[in-house]
């Protein structure tokens, strides 16, 4: 199911990227970012935004933005599904400045937007990425978030697939499956993709299993997170591949599958668990979760 | 870069490469188009960048309208409105490279449009000095430089050669050489230069292009100097030291770039996963026969 998409508080946003800011960044390079804001909520010529927004990091540190809990509750509040954990002190500026002009005139706001864009060196663009879901028409960005997909930069790519919300409330089903298949391609880990299980689809599920066949047959491996979008679609004709993976798969490989298994509708699904007791006895128990098993197996392993 | 191969940043960073600087330049045939500049100029300060990158070279550029394309007057202007949308990007050290070719109207005013543009952005200037007609050339794009105030050493010259470095050096600018080979400058006479006029404000660089050219011939010309009696210091001065010093004055340039360089960085630069092609390791590895 796709999620309605969030309103957002510009003006509480702004606040808050500026308490944030403050905390990390010089008091010199914090009056400069103010005053630049200030011109361009005040109709300065694009121009100003531009080199304001490409001059950032001259002055911001790109030190990770130190949020704690209570902060990213506040982002929350502020923006549901807001996630600004894996910022960057420059990036939180660059949202500033661009969040500062005026959104009165929606076609400039999108030329200018469009404008930094297409000419937003690897840095600029995963910063852009990051705060589509602060824009203020996001349906407008649609066709620029599947662009980012199809970049080649990790952190590109990342900067819209990972903590990001807007893929599960703005993509298609093809868009997002095309993400999900295009994360676990080029090695980017599926679990820090925000709505995972409830975009799953059985499209997806059966584009999964086929990934999986095609990268058997070449003698490689898939990372077990595959398994996590397959399985509450897993039908009859997929146990095989379960099976193989509980038998002749690694423990991770083997926990994956059975969680897998768990959620699958297919009757002969239970039947399959039942031949592994020892697993599905941890399900059960509540001790083996994706969550767990992105903590432990995934992240452990990063 | 934008011409090389994979293999090129191999054989750059087993040479000791820690790092380019690309300058903007003409493409061998005329853009048409302000779009083909736009997506060149993103070119070099994003994929290029990451490019090379993957083969452990910082990338950094300079941002400019060169010389021959200046001609093209209805596209030169339309050039001009996109430069500060790319000059105060990250790693962009200059602009450049500009200045004379054929040493028309056309040139001149572009050059000193792109001088004032330099000026305005507190930004190094990269001087492409022309290949034919050089002395006069070289002497006017300084002349041009301190029409506007432009602190010399604030601004690098390059191509120069035997005929024009003792007016870089005495009018106080740095004086870059770029080695090419069979034509415009060989190393041998690099060495004797170097001999002649020691090793202050003076730096070398590798012509990597579309055409004949070598990209080892910064770490080739160091050897040379070696073997040839080069004391150390100056060898290290003119392949290194200089360039650091003069590019340096960006505030974008730094050895603590590829010495130390941030975790933030490593990340996007280094990391395992950054080249997204599909399960493809990005670190330089002994060439065999399989291919995986
Ligand atoms: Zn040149």
């Amino acid at each position: 199911m796709r999620p309605r998409p969030r309103p957002v508080d510009l003006p509480g946003v702004r606040k808050q990227l500026v308490a944030w800011i403050a905390r990390q960044a010089s008091e010199d390079a914090l009056r400069w970012l103010q005053d630049r804001c200030a011109e361009i909520a005040g109709g300065a010529p694009v121009a100003k935004c531009f080199l304001a927004f490409s001059g950032a990091p001259r002055r911001i540190p790109k030190d990770t933005l130190a949020l704690d809990e209570t902060d990213l509750a506040r982002a929350s509040a502020l923006r549901p599904g807001w996630n600004p954990a894996n910022w960057s002190v420059d990036e939180a500026a660059r949202a500033l400045l661009v969040l500062s002009r005026p959104a009165d005139d929606e076609n400039a706001w999108i030329r200018m937007a469009e404008q930094l864009f297409s000419t937003a060196d690897a840095r600029e663009s995963a910063a852009l990425y990051r705060m589509l879901p602060l824009y203020p028409f996001p349906e407008r960005f649609r066709a620029r978030a599947a662009e980012g997909i199809r970049s080649n930069m990790a952190s590109v790519f990342q900067a819209v697939a990972h903590r990001n919300p807007y893929p599960s409330e703005h993509f298609d089903e093809g868009a997002w499956n095309q993400m999900i298949l295009k994360a676990l391609f080029t090695g980017s880990v599926l679990h820090k993709i925000i709505g995972l299980d409830a975009r799953s689809n059985p499209t997806l599920a059966r584009m999964l299993v086929d990934y999986a066949r095609e990268r058997w047959a070449a003698g490689r491996a898939v990372s077990p997170e595959l398994w996590r979008p397959v399985g509450p679609f897993a039908a009859e004709r997929h146990l095989p591949d379960l099976r193989r993976v509980l038998r002749a798969g690694d423990e991770a490989e083997q926990e994956a599958a059975t969680l897998a298994l768990a959620q699958a509708n297919a009757p002969a699904a239970g039947e399959l668990l039942g031949a592994f007791p020892r697993l599905k006895q941890r399900i059960d128990a509540g001790e083996l979760t994706w969550e767990s098993f992105s903590r432990n197996r995934i992240e452990g392993m990063a | 870069m934008i011409s090389r191969t994979t293999d090129d940043y191999e054989v750059m960073r087993a040479g000791g490469v820690a790092a380019v600087i690309e300058p903007a330049f003409w493409l061998g045939q005329p853009r048409t188009t302000v779009g083909a500049f736009k997506d060149y100029f993103s070119m070099i300060v994003g994929w290029e960048r990451f490019r090379a990158a993957q083969f452990g070279v910082r990338h950094y550029c300079a941002i400019g309208l060169n010389a021959k394309e200046a001609n093209n007057e209805p596209l030169a202007d339309e050039v001009m409105e996109l430069l500060p949308l790319y000059a105060a990007k990250e790693g962009v050290v200059a602009i450049g490279e500009i200045g004379y070719d054929d040493m028309t109207p056309a040139e001149d005013k572009y050059y000193r449009l792109q001088l004032e543009l330099a000026k305005e952005l507190d930004m190094l200037v990269l001087i492409h000095t022309p290949h034919r007609n050089k002395k006069e050339g070289t002497s006017r794009s300084m002349d041009a430089c301190d029409d506007m105030g432009l602190a010399p050493d604030r601004v690098i010259v390059d191509h120069n050669n035997e005929e024009t470095v003792r007016e870089v050096l005495d009018r106080g600018y740095w004086a870059a050489f770029t080695i090419y080979p069979f034509t415009k400058m060989g190393n041998e006479r690099m060495v004797e230069i170097v001999r002649e006029y020691g090793p202050e404000r003076i730096f070398i660089d590798s012509a990597a292009d579309w055409g004949v050219s070598d990209p080892l011939a910064v770490p080739k010309t160091a050897r040379l100097m070696a073997e040839r009696g080069i004391p150390e210091d100056a060898i290290r001065a003119v392949t290194y030291d200089n360039a650091l010093a003069a590019y340096g004055q960006s505030g974008q340039f730094s050895e603590k770039d590829w010495l130390e360089p941030a975790p933030i960085d490593q990340r996007d630069l280094y990391g395992g996963n950054s080249v997204l092609r599909g399960g493809q390791a990005p670190v330089v590895q002994e060439k065999g026969l399989i291919i995986e």
